[in-house]
C-alpha cells in the first residue's frame, strides 16, 4: 500500500494560559490520501480548528505550541521545521486553508484579483502581469463569473457565497496537495451551500487535492465527506467511512448526536437529548472525557481514558464498551 | 382562536438614493394560541424583520398587526404596556443577550421591577421560572459567564416567561448552540408551551428543526410569504418550487442521501432591487415567460381550504 499523502500521529497541541494548560489537540491521529475528503466533526472547543491550525504550522501565539506527536506531509516530517521553510514552502503552498468566514478573511482595501494574486507572488510562482492573469484564471476555477472583468472588484461588492468562492481561490492559486476548509459553508444560506460543496468537489477532482473538511454540522459533513473522524475534548473519539459512522456510529457521543438530530420526515414527538454539556477544557474529566453525559458510564470509564479500539473495515473507536470486542 | 395576525404588513427601509428596501411587503400570516408558526427563509428574506415588527422594534409601513383581537396600533399607553408583556422574545445568541453586569436574578427581575413590582413576589416569580427551566435556585446569584452556551439560553427563556407571556418570538433559538445541546433545549421549548398554552413564532432557517418543531409554517423570499399551510402538509407536498429547493438543499445526516446540485442555481437577489414578475424566477428550475414580467397572485395550495392561511404564490398554482 502506498503511504499516505498526509499522516498525523500522536499531535500534541496545548495552549498554555495563566489559568492552565489547555490541552486543545490531545493525541490525535488520521490520515489523508490524496483526492480523499475527511471529515474532522465536533463541537466548539473540541479541538477541530486547533488541528487544522496546527497542520498549517499556526497555533494561536503566544499560547499556543505543538508538544508532541508527527505530521508528515509527503514523506517529510512538518513538526519541528523552522518557520521560515514553513512558510516559504509547506503553508499556502502545499497546505492551504479556506477559512470559515469570507467577511474576515478578505482584506476590504484590496481588489480580489490582488488578493488572489497574493499567495503566487509570496511563493514566487508568478509576479506582475503573470500573477494577475493567473489570479483571474483561478477566479474562473471557482466560478466567479465575468472573472476578468470582477478580478478589480473588492470584497464588498460580492455576495457572501462568492466571497467564499473568492476565498477557495486564494486557498487554490498554489496549487496545494491538502486543502483544510474550516466551517467553510456555515455562513452561508443552504441554496448556496449546496453549490460550494460542488464547487468543492469539483476542484478536488481537478488538482487530485486532499480535503479535510472541518464541520459541526453532521449533516453537511454526510453529504461531502468520504470519512469522518469525531472530535470530542481535544481527541478523536471515533473514525470511520462515512456510512459506518452513520448507519452503525460506535461511539456512545458519536451516537447520542446522531439521535439528538430533528430529521426531515419526522414529525413533534420528543428529541432524544444528550444530557449535560461539553466540558471546560481546563478542568476535563478524569478518564473519558465523555463520561460524564454518556449513558453506559462505567467505573472504568472514569478512572481510565479508553484506548483505541480498532472494529473491521478501518472503524476505530475510543471507548471501553468495544474494549474487548464487545 | 388566531392569537396574532398579520393583514399586509410591510416594512420598507428608506435607502440613500430615494430608493426603497422593501424588507417585509405585504404578509399575511396567522399565530394560533398554543401552536407554534414557523417563518422560514434565507438571509435577507425579511424574516428577523417580520420578527421586529410583531415584537414592535420596527415601524409598520402598511398593514395590521392584530393581537388578541385588538390592532395594535389603537393600543393606548397602558394597553401598549400590557401587550409589551404578552408577548417576549428568545434570541439567538445568549452570549449577547444576557448582560454580562447583572447577576441572573437581576436580569430575571428587571421585567417585574420596571412595572414598579417589589419584594417577595419578584423573588418568588423568579425562583418560578428557574425551575421551569430547569435551573437550580442558586442560578439566581451568579453572573451569566459562569454558564454554558446551553444554560444561558435556558437564561433568556426564563427571562422571557417571567411577566406570563401568551406569545414568544423564538429568532434562532438554537442556532448559535452546541449541536449536543440544541436537542435539551428544543424539548424545553415544546414542555414549556404543553405547561403554560404558549404561543411561539418561531424563526429559523433550518427545515428539519422546523418540521419537527412547527404547526404551520410561512416560507419567506425576499420580504414575501411565497407558501404557507399547515406544517405536515407543506413538507409532504411543497408547492412553490423555492420551497421544494430549500427543501431539497437541506443537508441530510445519510452519506446515501444525494446532494441537490443543480436544482436552484444563481443567488438570492437584494430585497432593495427585486426582480421583476416572480421575484424568485431567475433561479426557478420551472420558469416560463409568464414569470418575468407578471408577479404571481396567490392561490390556496388546496381546493378544500380557503381561510387565507394555506397558500401559494406561483404562476405554476394557477393551472
Amino acid at each position: 500500500m502506498n503511504a499516505p499523502l498526509l499522516s498525523v500521529r500522536d499531535l500534541k497541541t496545548h495552549l498554555f494560559l495563566r489559568r492552565g494548560v489547555v490541552k486543545a489537540v490531545d493525541g490525535v491521529s488520521f490520515t489523508l490520501d490524496a483526492q480523499e475528503t475527511l471529515g474532522l466533526i465536533g463541537e466548539s472547543g473540541s479541538g477541530k480548528t486547533m488541528t487544522g491550525l496546527s497542520l498549517l504550522g499556526l497555533p494561536p501565539k503566544p499560547a499556543g505550541r505543538i508538544v508532541g506527536g508527527s505530521i508528515v506531509l509527503e514523506g517529510r516530517e512538518l513538526v519541528g521545521l523552522d518557520e521560515d521553510v514553513l512558510a516559504e514552502e509547506i503553508r499556502g503552498r502545499r497546505i492551504a486553508m479556506i477559512s470559515q468566514d469570507p467577511m474576515t478573511s478578505l482584506n476590504p482595501v484590496f481588489s480580489v484579483g490582488e488578493q488572489v494574486a497574493a499567495p503566487l507572488r509570496a511563493h514566487d510562482l508568478a509576479q506582475g502581469r503573470e500573477a494577475a492573469d493567473l489570479a483571474i484564471h483561478e477566479l474562473g476555477r471557482v466560478r466567479v463569473p465575468s472573472a476578468r472583468e470582477r478580478s478589480g472588484d473588492y470584497p464588498h461588492q460580492f455576495s457572501g457565497g462568492m466571497r467564499q468562492r473568492v476565498v477557495a481561490a486564494m486557498a487554490i492559486a498554489c496549487q496545494p496537495r491538502v486543502l483544510i476548509a474550516d466551517e467553510p459553508t456555515s455562513a452561508l444560506d443552504v441554496t448556496i451551500q449546496v453549490q460550494f460543496m460542488d464547487l468543492l468537489e469539483a476542484l478536488q477532482a481537478e488538482t487530485g487535492a486532499a480535503l479535510l473538511f472541518i464541520t459541526h454540522d453532521l449533516g453537511v459533513a454526510a453529504s461531502l465527506c468520504h470519512r469522518i473522524a469525531v472530535m470530542y475534548a481535544g481527541r478523536i473519539v471515533e473514525t470511520a467511512n462515512a456510512r459506518t459512522l452513520y448507519g452503525s456510529p460506535a461511539h456512545p457521543y458519536t451516537q447520542g448526536l446522531l439521535d439528538s438530530l430533528p430529521r426531515l420526515g419526522r414529525r413533534r414527538g420528543r428529541l432524544t437529548a444528550i444530557g449535560g454539556a461539553p466540558p471546560d477544557a481546563l478542568r476535563l474529566p478524569a478518564g473519558c472525557a465523555f463520561h460524564p453525559r454518556c449513558p453506559h458510564a462505567t467505573d472504568r470509564c472514569r478512572e481510565a481514558a479508553p484506548p483505541e479500539t480498532r472494529l473491521d473495515d478501518g472503524h476505530i473507536v475510543r471507548c471501553w464498551l468495544h474494549e474487548d470486542g464487545s | 382562536m388566531t392569537l396574532l395576525a398579520l393583514h399586509g404588513v410591510s416594512c420598507h427601509f428608506s435607502m440613500p438614493g430615494g430608493r426603497a428596501l422593501k424588507a417585509v411587503d405585504g404578509v399575511d400570516l396567522a399565530v394560533e394560541a398554543g401552536q407554534t408558526f414557523a417563518l422560514v427563509g434565507e438571509s435577507g428574506c425579511g424574516k428577523s424583520t417580520l420578527a421586529k415588527l410583531v415584537l414592535g422594534l420596527e415601524r409598520l409601513h402598511a398593514g395590521r398587526i392584530v393581537f388578541d383581537g385588538t390592532d395594535v396600533a389603537d393600543l393606548d399607553r397602558s394597553g401598549r404596556r400590557r401587550f409589551r408583556a404578552r408577548v417576549q422574545a428568545v434570541f439567538q445568541d445568549p452570549y449577547s443577550s444576557l448582560n454580562p453586569r447583572l447577576r441572573v436574578g437581576t436580569i430575571l427581575s428587571e421585567p417585574l421591577t420596571a412595572r414598579g413590582e417589589r419584594g417577595r413576589a419578584v423573588q418568588a416569580r423568579t425562583a418560578e421560572v428557574l425551575e421551569l427551566v430547569g435551573l437550580p435556585e442558586n442560578a439566581a446569584r451568579l453572573y451569566p459567564h459562569e454558564f454554558s452556551g446551553g444554560q444561558r439560553q435556558r437564561i433568556t427563556i426564563a427571562r422571557a416567561l417571567v411577566p406570563q407571556p401568551e406569545l414568544i418570538v423564538l429568532d434562532e433559538p438554537v442556532s448559535a448552540l452546541d449541536v449536543s445541546i440544541r436537542a435539551q433545549i428544543l424539548n424545553l421549548l415544546q414542555d414549556l408551551q404543553n405547561e403554560l398554552s404558549l404561543s411561539y413564532l418561531l424563526i429559523a432557517h433550518d427545515l428539519a428543526l422546523v418540521e419537527h418543531t412547527s404547526d404551520r409554517l410561512g416560507v419567506m423570499y425576499l420580504g414575501e410569504i411565497v407558501e404557507s399551510g399547515p406544517s405536515a402538509e407543506v413538507f409532504a407536498e411543497p408547492r412553490h418550487p423555492y420551497t421544494q429547493a430549500l427543501l431539497a438543499a437541506v443537508p441530510r445526516p445519510d452519506p446515501g442521501h444525494p446532494r441537490a446540485s443543480g436544482h436552484v442555481t444563481g443567488e438570492i437577489a437584494t430585497a432593495l432591487d427585486p426582480p421583476s414578475g416572480c421575484r424568485f424566477h431567475p433561479r426557478c428550475p420551472h420558469v416560463m415567460e409568464v414569470c418575468r414580467s407578471v408577479s404571481p397572485a396567490v392561490h390556496t395550495r388546496r381546493d378544500t381550504e380557503a381561510d387565507g392561511t394555506n397558500l401559494v404564490r406561483c404562476h405554476l398554482a394557477a393551472t
